[in-house]
């Protein structure tokens, strides 16, 4: 790659944020006024996933860790969100058929008689807010303690966050009394006493979803350019040498793996907020593996790019899977062949090396530079 | 949990979880000694072994409908034919999936492990387009019908026996293969050191497709030994993936001896667990034991020394 020296870095940095107001103006102002609001809807759902997808980027595409349970810790904080809204959707009076009045319906139905102890926090909101970011990095912070300081890194990592996306799922499933079982926490209604089944709510919380992606990955960019980014990527290439220089390599580590975890959990919990449910099949092996694909399409090392991913994989999943169902898995399968084999960078790295020169070309002052990152020496591990 | 059972009945229930584990065993040693070959010998994390191994399972499948259709006199014995078979198809598909996919990826093993989810999906949608989504069992022979009474108490079904006497001889066979073997001398040398292996004169990438293939061609087999304890469906393979995988971790990557005492440790866990309590908590427990053994360990049980 040519290092051009008139590439400065904030140079570099004005373009990353012509990138990030274009995508504002996408998902604020142009799918706004040419979707309807069924369609609106589901991009806000879409759009809960990058999220994820965003701190897949840092986690998998700078630090070099790959997560295969990001599900757990977009359930986990779907899971807190409704948690509060179910408790607010069985008032006593709303549920005065139950046996018991007063508990979730599920709850009732599995003969339980006293709210479990540890939902009865999630009464209050303001506590709620502080669980959907909370819980999820203590658990990251716990488990990634756990690992990085052992060294335990790569594929054994892969596996291991593997392993509790099922444990998850099956403790889900199996406490149904506790947790809604395979369907979930369903049927929620209000926010606080303001209803957010109605088309209006949708639509507000289209706008608060979309603003807060803009504002994570704003958040990204700035951890990403911050000294702590560039140690990322140093330990992704060259782990030992980071370490021989005097940094705790396990920290950062952790550090960027809670990040990641709190960013999934702020997905999970708009996602609770827009669909109106949350149910294990957001948790386990097979949504945690969809979302690292999201990430890998947009391009495993561009923020913006991992945004665009999650919106177009889900997009053609939903187009695929609305007309020909059987077709789905096979384009699926097709698309993680693809990106591992044919085109590693994903659509970012596409970008970089047919568009922008043409674009750099076209308008050679400010063209935006869609997150332009060190790549690894051989393609990622 | 154990108030309201005699000390007799408690030595029965034991007894018989036991034997229940130990057909679990048999299946997770059959699917983990393929898993522990490429990913422990050669470092690629398959995530399509569930698949390999669903193939096996309806190539008997296949082999049973046919047989009993077309060589009633045969059906007594089917089964050999079939495993044969298995092991044919699910090492063939293997040796080709290395050469067109592995092997561009041997140094980027995380990549393989997306690679080979997409190609489990795309198998797993094959299957449901051919056999459909319902789950199939084969018929068994008369001879593998019925159990032994031990005691009055005790009772050991036959095909369960049969898949367990199989598991032990294709351990043999395998131990000798890798460890006895020229060949296996071979593999291990390329696992231990590939440029070296090269030097010496071992001709490195076919080892690689052989191997690979050995591992699938044993996932075959394994899947035609399930199809003897349970139905088959296309996302059968799935269900088990993160437990063999888990199996292959624990016991330590490179030792095969330690893949059989974690697979032994995991599913007698495992089943005398569930007796008392449900499925789901057993499994939730056994799980987190292991992945809590596994961060105060993270080397597994038995390590392999070797000097890199």
């Amino acid at each position: 790659m040519k290092i051009s020296v008139r590439n400065s870095a904030p140079r570099r940095a004005t373009g990353e944020l012509m990138g990030v107001a274009l995508l504002a103006l996408l998902i604020l102002i142009v799918l706004p006024l040419g979707l309807d609001g069924f369609r609106l809807n589901m991009v806000g759902k879409y759009l809960t996933y990058a999220f994820v997808a965003l701190g897949l980027v840092l986690c998998w595409g700078s630090a070099g860790i790959l997560s295969l349970g990001q599900g757990i810790f977009f359930g986990l904080g779907g899971y807190c969100m409704a948690m509060f809204l179910k408790l607010e959707a069985s008032s006593p009076e709303a549920t005065k058929i139950q046996s018991t009045p007063g508990i979730p319906d599920f709850m009732d139905w599995n003969q339980l008689t006293e709210l479990p102890w540890f939902w009865e926090p999630f009464h209050s909101l303001p506590f709620t807010l502080l669980a959907v970011v909370a819980v999820p990095s203590l658990l990251a912070f716990i488990v990634g303690l756990a690992m990085f300081k052992r060294r335990v890194g790569g594929v054994y990592f892969a596996i291991i966050t593997q392993a509790f996306a099922a444990i998850l799922t099956i403790l889900i499933v199996g406490q149904q009394g506790y947790t809604g079982g395979i369907n979930g926490i369903t049927d929620l209604r209000t926010l606080n006493g303001w209803d957010i089944r109605t088309d209006g709510a949708k639509q507000v919380l289209y706008f608060v979803n979309a603003a807060l992606l803009i504002g994570a990955v704003l958040l990204c960019l700035f951890v990403r350019h911050s000294k702590l980014g560039r140690i990322l990527v140093a330990l992704r290439d060259k782990e030992d040498r980071v370490r021989f220089s005097g940094y705790d390599v396990a920290n950062f580590k952790i550090f960027v793996f809670c990040f990641a975890a709190a960013l999934s959990a702020v997905g999970g919990a708009m996602f609770t907020l827009q669909v109106g449910f949350m149910s294990p099949s957001f948790v386990g092996i097979v949504p945690s593996i969809e979302m690292v694909i999201y990430c890998a399409v947009g391009g495993r090392l561009s923020l913006l790019g991992a945004v665009y991913g999650t919106l177009l994989v889900n997009w053609a999943k939903t187009l695929l899977s609305e007309s020909f169902p059987e077709l789905w898995l096979f384009a699926m399968g097709a698309l993680f062949i693809g990106v591992v084999m044919v085109f590693p960078n994903g659509l970012a790295g596409l970008y970089q090396q047919y568009v922008a020169p043409r674009l750099a070309r076209l308008f050679p002052r400010a063209v935006p530079r869609v997150g332009e990152v060190i790549p690894p020496p051989t393609a990622a591990e | 949990m154990f108030e309201g059972y005699t000390l007799a009945e408690l030595g029965s229930i034991f007894a018989m979880q036991g034997f229940a584990g130990l057909i679990l065993f048999s299946v997770f040693v059959l699917m983990a000694l393929g898993l522990a070959i490429i990913f422990g010998q050669m470092g690629v994390i398959n995530m399509a072994h569930g698949e390999f191994m669903i193939l096996g399972a309806y190539v008997t499948y296949l082999c049973s409908t046919l047989v009993s259709e077309y060589l009633p006199a045969l059906f007594p014995v089917y089964f050999f034919i079939a495993m044969a078979l298995a092991f044919v198809a699910s090492g063939l598909l293997g040796m080709l999936v290395e050469w067109g996919m592995i092997r561009f990826l041997y140094k980027r093993p995380l990549d393989t492990l997306l690679a080979t989810w997409g190609l489990s999906l795309i198998l797993q949608q094959i299957y449901r387009s051919v056999f459909g989504a319902r789950e199939v069992g084969v018929v068994l022979p008369d001879w593998l019908m019925g159990s032994v009474a031990v005691t009055d108490t005790i009772e050991v079904p036959i095909n369960g026996l049969f898949v367990m006497g199989l598991t032990m001889i294709i351990t043999l066979v395998i131990y000798t293969v890798m460890f006895r073997s020229r060949w296996g001398m071979g593999v291990r040398a390329v696992m231990q050191n590939r440029v070296m292996a090269g030097a010496v004169g071992i001709n490195t990438e076919r080892v690689d497709r052989l191997t690979f293939g050995l591992g699938c061609g044993i996932a075959g087999v394994a899947g035609s030994a399930f199809t003897m304890v349970g139905s088959t469906g296309p996302t059968s393979g799935q269900l088990y993936i993160v437990d063999t995988f888990l199996v292959v971790v624990f016991g330590g990557a490179q030792s095969l001896i330690g893949t059989i005492a974690s697979a032994f440790t995991i599913s007698q866990a495992q089943s005398t667990m569930e007796f008392f309590l449900s499925g789901s908590t057993a499994k939730v427990l056994t799980l987190l034991t292991v992945v809590a053994i596994l961060m105060l360990r993270p080397q597994g049980l038995f390590v392999l020394k070797v000097r890199r």
